[in-house]
């Protein structure tokens, strides 16, 4: 089996982040890189589809030449194959851009499982794994909590308000992801020193015009004023007790 | 012409998708349009009462359909597009909304700017104010295809009922292949768990790394149950297996909205509070006075959530009589 997984380079923001002077993007000096969580569930899930059914697995992301950071972080926790294609202006690429590329790299036949996160941290579009799907013609599952093979048909799980949907589709087939699908692992040491030896597979395709286009970001108004201590340590129980009483929720 | 494309169950709304109603609403009457509406499913009738001052409702009655089927809705809202023409699509920003406006975007190979909290309609043009971050950022953004493909923001819009009498029926007929029913659902399975859920209680008591262990978390079950409350995790609680992630607050898990959130050991990392930011009050257990999350609550204590969290129970059984 061939398991394509997408994923996209986003700033580890921790507690907070700062915008460049023209609000064009999130200032990342001193910041590191990552990828959501829910994309590394999609990248766990791929290794360990791998080590139960067999074939091979390719992490793939459209972004800057940095972006081989996340792919080898990819391969250094076991999957075998990286593809970049190579966009040093990734954050002007739209959703419908990206999954064209995407599509285009990722040929029909080429594999028999795609993965994604549900929804990328930064620009939160939802829609690269369906418009990827729709243009190679294959089912596509989105919102994805767990996922059996089983020869050649996939069941996946989705949670909704009132429990669970479980979904089954003929492969090949698209998935978006959700944390808590599985826990991902960290990689081994090992794996660090290997996955650096591993080649990149790098191409370079056309983008085509965006349809929707950033103007400008913005911080939203933080609604609430100074904070009021109540205390310290366990003596500010009883103020805690007032405060609970005065809020109306005790 | 405006068109909603609307999510039910079996003939009840959910509030996100009278929250999209209420958007649509608000975009016609600035544009000067008016109002259709897509409802799918065998009860799609019973909602006619809440679409007043719309103009259309365009309904498929097939039982087949009363379950979400991917492609065969898309295909459904994509042949009206062509035939109606309107200047903007909208659905609630939903899982469920996302799902299907992608997939009617892609078939018509249009934009699609997803969770919008904000909508400026400017002669054809139409502007945008989307969530980034789970709404940590905002972005101001433009669609360039027409019509333009929009979903809601779920909380960004309040609902407001409309006026006026009850819309025009229309039965939309569109010939549905075996093709369009390729993702079929197998089973539905009702939620498992007990008790009163994040997203209905009024009371949230969340805990983080400063609860240290999955035992821990008895007490914040305790402190929770005493306030009729439910309680919740973040990220680094249900990554180390202290709390299902099924009880995850954060952009990658549950959104919540009580009257009040305490956070027990958070240090207030975007991730979660963009899950809690709608709370109306949040009190916060911390022992390090300058993590982040001092800047984004309501009231504060500092201190060690294991040894205050104990002492407020006992507090709590006193001031209850117990």
């Amino acid at each position: 089996m061939k398991v394509l997984v997408c994923v996209k380079r986003v700033p580890d923001t921790g507690g907070g982040f700062k915008l460049t002077g023209d609000g064009q993007r999130v200032d990342t000096t001193n910041m590191d890189f990552t990828i959501s969580p829910h994309e590394e569930c999609a990248v766990e899930e791929a290794i360990r589809l791998i080590e139960k059914h067999g074939g091979s697995s390719t992490v793939l992301t459209l972004g800057p030449e940095p972006a081989q950071e996340q792919l080898r972080e990819a391969i250094a926790k076991g999957m075998n194959g990286a593809i970049l294609l190579e966009a040093p202006d990734y954050e002007a690429w739209d959703p419908a851009a990206t999954a064209q590329a995407i599509a285009e790299a990722a040929k029909p036949g080429a594999f028999e499982v795609l993965l994604f996160g549900n929804e990328c941290a930064d620009s939160c579009n939802y829609q690269v794994g369906l418009r990827v799907a729709h243009m190679l013609d294959i089912p596509c599952v989105t919102g994805v909590k767990s996922l059996e093979i089983q020869g050649t048909k996939a069941i996946a799980m989705r949670e909704v308000k009132s429990g669970r949907e479980v979904y089954e589709v003929t492969l090949p087939a698209a998935f978006t992801v959700k944390e808590g699908l599985n826990s991902p692992r960290h990689p081994s040491l090992r794996g660090i020193m290997g996955a650096k030896k591993v080649p990149i597979e790098k191409k370079k395709l056309g983008k085509r015009e965006p349809q929707l286009i950033r103007k400008l970001l913005r911080k939203p108004q933080e609604g609430r004023g100074q904070i009021e201590i109540l205390g310290n340590g366990a003596d500010a129980a009883p103020k805690i007790v007032a405060k609970l009483r005065e809020l109306g929720v005790l | 012409m405006i068109l909603a494309i609307l999510e039910h169950q079996n003939g009840v709304f959910p509030e996100t998708s009278l929250e999209a109603l209420t958007a649509a609403r608000e975009l016609a009457r600035a544009t000067n349009d008016s109002v259709e509406v897509v409802l799918i499913g065998s009860q799609s009738k019973i909602l006619l009462s809440h679409l007043k001052g719309c103009a259309k409702a365009l309904v498929v009655e097939d039982a087949k359909l009363d379950h979400y089927v991917p492609e065969a809705y898309a295909k459904i809202v994509a042949e009206t597009i062509q035939k109606r023409s309107p200047k903007i699509v909208l659905a609630a920003g939903t899982d469920l909304g996302n799902d299907w406006m992608s997939r009617v975007a892609v078939r018509l190979d249009l934009g699609l700017a997803t969770g919008c909290a904000e909508f400026r309609a400017d002669g054809a043009a139409l502007k945008v104010t989307r969530f980034n971050w789970g709404g940590s950022l905002l972005e101001e953004a433009e669609l360039l295809s027409s019509p333009k493909l929009v979903t809601v923001q779920p909380h960004a819009v309040i609902k407001k009922s409309g006026e006026g009498a009850d819309p025009a029926i229309e039965s939309l007929s569109v010939a549905l292949s075996e093709k369009d029913f390729r993702i079929q659902i197998k089973q539905v399975l009702a939620s498992e768990k007990k008790g009163i859920t994040l997203q209905d209680a009024k009371v949230v008591v969340g805990g983080g790394r400063g609860m240290g262990a999955a035992e821990n978390f008895k007490m914040l079950e305790e402190l929770a149950s005493l306030l009729n409350g439910a309680v919740g995790g973040s990220r680094v609680a249900t990554n180390n297996g202290w709390r299902p992630h099924s009880d995850q607050i954060g952009q990658t898990g549950q959104i919540i909205a009580p009257d009040l959130y305490i956070a027990c050991g958070i240090s207030g990392a975007i991730q979660h509070m963009v899950g809690c930011k709608a709370s109306k009050k949040i009190l916060i257990i911390n022992k390090d006075s300058e993590a982040p999350i001092f800047q984004r609550a309501d009231y504060g204590v500092i201190g060690d959530a294991l040894q205050i969290i104990p002492a407020l129970i006992t507090e709590l059984k006193k001031a209850k009589g117990m």
